[in-house]
């Protein structure tokens, strides 16, 4: 018989802020969401030049603010892990990078159906779309290397090591791309929108509710992550009776 | 030679995870100055863990390792420097010759460039005369001798030897049981992983026998005699299970 | 002993092995050549297509070759375990990647050397801005391609898929190195050159002093198990 190794972290028996906090979060970003789908359709103006399918707008930056935050995540966790070598903090890298995936999609998404009615081109080789675009491929890559090893100390440590090295690649990756297109400057820009007040309010209110639908997800993925391997702690105690 | 009353190696409590699997479940050991420790036990008992936590090419999970007394954590390279590892898996470059792979590894060590060390070294291991042959035209025999030259060239304190015999013929084992009784007679720390039980009674003052990851028997050498080993050893296993 | 004397150390037995069998440099060189070849066959022979395309082609050709011969990089220390001798030595872990890093390097730059007049007769080209400020150019390209390359190649070192892991791991990441070397290439190839490939080349140089740094700290989390 085994006794749980020191090694199994505790925090799978007890989520942080238990079940009446998950509610709360969960009616919390519900709440959010309604109001800022409210701001971003009926309270903001019609953009002068764009019409209506500026409303995008919103979420498409709403969902790049969050595909950031959420990498930002894989760092910390991942350089945590490295330094400490605690399950938790990899576990957020996974989680994080997972939901990181979503928003980035939906920037990838949004960005031409935004920009094919208002400049009549699918792509327009932004310079943050795409960075977007080698944000996503680092995602995709990230969780393409974790599902290529089997689950262990190394396989979170190579996945670390990976999201380390690609985001101190970010900045890098942003300027180069922003050079390269200043030499072929190109007529679509997407500095052409007129600001109004109550349209910062509304991107304002879309990035609160995103960034409570970001903690919402985080939390409901760490709590599978929890159930699964506790089911595996369990598994491995009756295997070992046998 | 260590200062008397300090154990060359110590360990406390070592204990090795691979994600969830325990593979060394607390292993407690002091290991005098100049003793021949034999380590058996079944396939999958650990014993190779054991012996990469000891050269640390990994680092036990929890518990200490102490060399001469003192912690072995951060200071590795000190460590490392004291250590000659042989393994069935001799990672010699078959590319470069016997002499090359002797100096490759002597800079390593931080020894200073001496060939007529080297040249010493190769004669007195019967390969003066394919020291300037790749090692891949070597016999088996003669990549283990080569193998024992580069493990013992930086004068190393302690010795850790996992399945030396592996793959030897009669004549190659017979000059690798003189090389061991040779080392044991200089007063080098040995220990020593071996599935040949008559080896180990033989050679070692002490044999540990490992069971899935835990020390089930720690007799003297001679108290084990070549008879008596394989019936302690049968009996150890029986009782604690067997390979997993 | 220092670290770059250790270094360089690994980088001679690397090398030597390299001299010993040339098997990976010349099937490298052939790589190259055969991409240079094909790719010549997707334009119309001297049209404007084919020249503004030629620095573009240029890095394909030194990129894939490389990449292929970074994935067979730590070839050795798989097949006969030599990595554990490496992790047994009392040597700080970076020092290993030092040393292949150096080695790698030499390999890629002399590879490139090989393919660079085949290149200049097939596209006619003329080094406008300069030879020397293009093999500066090359030089800090390659140091970039190499560090980061030669830290994959160790992490993919043991895995199954290895020859496709490496590239979808390496190419995103050196994005700016490939925008930054295929740009200043252009503007070098113009006649008369372009100013302005001075930036490119301080991209690459700031690249190339991050991540030698960063690839040399964290190799060790590659190699062996920490906690």
């Amino acid at each position: 018989m085994t006794t749980d190794t020191q090694h199994a972290d505790t925090w799978a028996a007890s989520p942080a802020g238990g079940r009446a906090g998950f509610t709360a979060l969960a009616a919390l970003t519900a709440a959010a969401l309604v109001g800022a789908l409210y701001m971003v359709f009926l309270y903001a103006p019609r953009e002068r030049e764009m019409g209506e399918v500026q409303r995008i707008f919103y979420f498409h930056v709403a969902s790049a603010w969050l595909a950031m935050v959420a990498f930002a995540v894989v760092f910390a966790g991942s350089i945590l892990y490295l330094w400490r070598g605690r399950l938790r903090h990899d576990r957020w890298a996974a989680a994080a990078a997972e939901i990181g995936v979503l928003f980035t999609t939906i920037v990838l998404v949004t960005g031409p159906l935004w920009a094919r009615p208002v400049w009549n081109t699918w792509w327009t080789w932004d310079p943050r779309l795409t960075s977007s675009l080698v944000l996503w491929l680092m995602y995709l890559v990230y969780l393409v290397l974790r599902g290529s090893l089997p689950e262990s100390p190394r396989m979170r440590q190579f996945s670390a090591v990976y999201a380390v090295v690609a985001f101190a690649d970010i900045p890098i990756v942003f300027f180069s791309i922003r050079w390269w297109r200043s030499m072929h400057p190109v007529v679509v820009s997407s500095q052409g929108m007129n600001l109004e007040p109550e349209m910062v309010h509304t991107l304002v209110a879309a990035c609160v509710a995103f960034t409570l639908l970001f903690a919402l997800l985080f939390r409901l993925r760490l709590g599978v992550e929890r159930a699964r391997l506790e089911a595996q702690r369990l598994r491995r105690i009756l295997l070992e009776r046998e | 030679m260590s200062k008397d009353g300090v154990p060359v190696l110590s360990l406390q409590e070592v204990r090795k995870h691979f994600g969830d699997v325990p593979v060394l479940r607390g292993i407690s050991l002091d290991v005098a100055p100049g003793a021949f420790i034999a380590v058996v036990g079944p396939n999958g008992a650990g014993k190779t863990t054991l012996f990469h936590c000891i050269a640390r090419l990994m680092r036990p999970s929890s518990g200490t390792i102490r060399f001469r007394g003192e912690d072995v954590s951060g200071r590795d390279l000190e460590f490392r420097r004291a250590i000659g590892y042989i393994s069935h898996q001799l990672f010699l470059y078959p590319e470069l010759t016997g002499r090359e792979n002797l100096r490759f590894f002597a800079r390593l060590y931080g020894r200073p460039d001496d060939p007529a060390a080297l040249d010493e070294t190769l004669a007195g291991m019967g390969l003066a005369v394919a020291a300037d042959r790749p090692v891949r035209t070597y016999s088996r025999g003669m990549k283990q001798r080569l193998a024992i030259a580069r493990a013992l060239l930086h004068r190393p304190e302690l010795v850790l030897l996992d399945e030396p015999f592996t793959g030897l013929d009669q004549h190659a084992a017979a000059v690798l049981r003189d090389l061991l009784r040779r080392l044991k007679g200089e007063g080098r720390t040995v220990l020593m992983i071996s599935h040949q039980l008559e080896h180990a009674a033989e050679l070692g003052d002490r044999v540990l026998v490992l069971v899935n990851g835990r020390i089930r028997a720690n007799v003297a050498g001679a108290e084990a005699g070549p008879g008596r080993l394989p019936a302690l050893y049968l009996d150890a296993v029986g009782r604690h299970g067997g390979a997993s | 002993m220092s670290i770059l004397r250790l270094a360089a150390w690994v980088a001679w037995k690397d090398l030597r092995l390299e001299l010993r069998t040339r098997q990976n440099f010349l099937t490298t060189l052939l790589f190259a050549f055969i991409i240079i070849v094909v790719f010549n066959f997707a334009f119309d022979p001297g049209s404007r297509a084919a020249r503004e395309s030629a620095p573009a082609i240029l890095w394909v050709a030194f990129l894939f070759a490389g990449i292929l011969s970074l994935a067979n990089a730590f070839a050795m220390e798989r097949e006969e375990g030599c990595m554990l001798g490496l992790l047994l030595a009392p040597v700080p872990r970076g020092v290993i990647f030092l040393g292949k890093f150096l080695a790698n390097l030499a390999f890629q730059t002399a590879v490139e050397t090989l393919i660079l007049p085949i290149f200049v007769v097939f596209f006619n080209v003329r080094f406008a801005g300069g030879f020397l400020p293009f093999l500066l150019v090359v030089l800090l390209v390659n140091v970039g391609f190499v560090a980061v390359g030669t830290l994959f190649s160790a992490m993919t070192m043991g895995l199954r898929l290895r020859e496709v892991l490496l590239p979808i791991l390496l190419f995103p990441v050196i994005v700016p190195v490939v925008i930054a070397g295929v740009k200043a290439t252009a503007l070098l190839f113009q006649a008369p050159a372009a100013p302005g490939w001075i930036h490119w080349v301080k991209l690459l140089a700031g690249f190339d002093l991050i991540f030698v740094v960063v690839c040399y700290a964290v190799f060790r989390f590659v190699v062996e198990e920490a906690a």
